[in-house]
């Protein structure tokens, strides 16, 4: 009966995406007429004014000047969202640490293999220098705060499970969070002040490609990165327990 | 579209309805763990390497640490009957 409902299910979605797709409201692969619409000009940094061509590596003091054209769209022209997004997360972090109010945590710990010890042990360095790739350069190649934030979580995770004392010894992960989420506001107020707009890019922003480039983007992505990843862990700190108790 | 996308495609409805339909409950957070993955894989090949790096963290490490360990939570309280 399950595989029944499932397949009716699955049928139905087909069908309604066959249709979709055959009425010519979506062009072909590689077909459409993106500079005709409104988001080309997010995409070339020309909503002010059109800079022309823009060459990687020798472009120079663009509207933004992130490599990452998604990042130019998360932080730059719409960091207020992002701005939101972070609060949503430190919302349902705050949720999660009133509901389980316990420091025992939800389940009864057991001391991890010796494989899971010593692998978790090899690669938490490795997983913890992507991470950090993955933030700094989030404004050049794909990926930023939020993703390089949920590896350092999903590090932390893995100690969490191969040694149920490690978390609970680390106390400083709420200072973290809480000083990272003030400075992304101070930045969104320095650039109310300077430029007269909240979270806008009042720093220069350099060459395109160079590491150390488009203004205040990533400044901005390494505070969310420490955000998210120190939110993230104190999730999974509150739902493992804080105490060492072992059986 | 290549044969590459219609086969992930079609393989992502199969790991799809297996979650629905599979009796174990942690078979179907494994399933979703694979389906994550693959729909990882369907991102890359559309261009979008941003979204797929979030899939592979959030859908493939994060959300099967928590059902995994709600999973564990509901066991253990049925069995204190």
């Amino acid at each position: 009966m399950k595989k029944i409902l499932a397949l009716i299910l699955l049928l139905s979605l087909a069908f309604f995406a066959y249709q979709y797709i055959n009425q010519d409201l979506i062009a072909p692969y590689g077909q459409a007429k993106i500079d005709q619409s409104v988001s080309s000009s997010y995409v070339t940094q020309s909503v002010k004014e059109n800079p022309g061509f823009i060459e990687y590596g020798k472009s120079e003091n663009l509207e933004l000047g992130a490599a990452n054209a998604v990042t130019n769209i998360v932080l730059g022209y719409r960091a207020l969202d992002t701005l939101g997004e972070v609060t949503v997360l430190f919302i349902s972090a705050i949720g999660v640490s009133i509901i389980i109010n316990t420091n025992a945590g939800l389940f009864k710990r057991s001391r991890s293999g010796f494989i899971l010890r010593v692998g978790a042990k090899m690669t938490l360095p490795i997983i913890l220098v992507v991470a950090v790739f993955v933030i700094t350069h989030g404004h050049l190649t794909p990926g930023g705060g939020f993703q390089g934030g949920a590896m350092i979580a999903a590090g932390m995770l893995l100690m969490a499970l191969s040694d149920p004392d490690f978390l609970p010894s680390i106390k400083n992960f709420k200072i973290l969070e809480g000083i990272s989420g003030t400075a992304i506001v101070l930045v969104g107020l320095i650039g109310f002040a300077t430029t007269g707009y909240f979270l806008s890019n009042f720093m220069n922003t350099g060459q395109i490609g160079h590491i150390f480039s488009a203004g205040t983007l990533p400044i901005l992505y390494v505070f969310i990165g420490l955000k998210v990843g120190s939110e993230l862990t104190n999730i999974i700190t509150d739902i493992v327990g804080k105490e060492a108790t072992l059986d | 579209m290549t044969y590459l996308d219609i086969g992930i495609s079609i393989l992502l409805m199969f790991v799809g309805i297996l979650i629905i339909t599979s009796k174990d409950i942690i078979r179907s957070i494994i399933y979703f763990s694979a389906l994550s993955m693959l729909a990882a894989l369907a991102y890359v090949l559309m261009q979008a390497p941003d979204v797929a790096l979030t899939e592979i963290v959030i859908g493939s490490g994060l959300i099967t640490f928590l059902f995994l360990f709600t999973y564990k939570k509901m066991k253990k309280v049925g069995e204190n009957k």
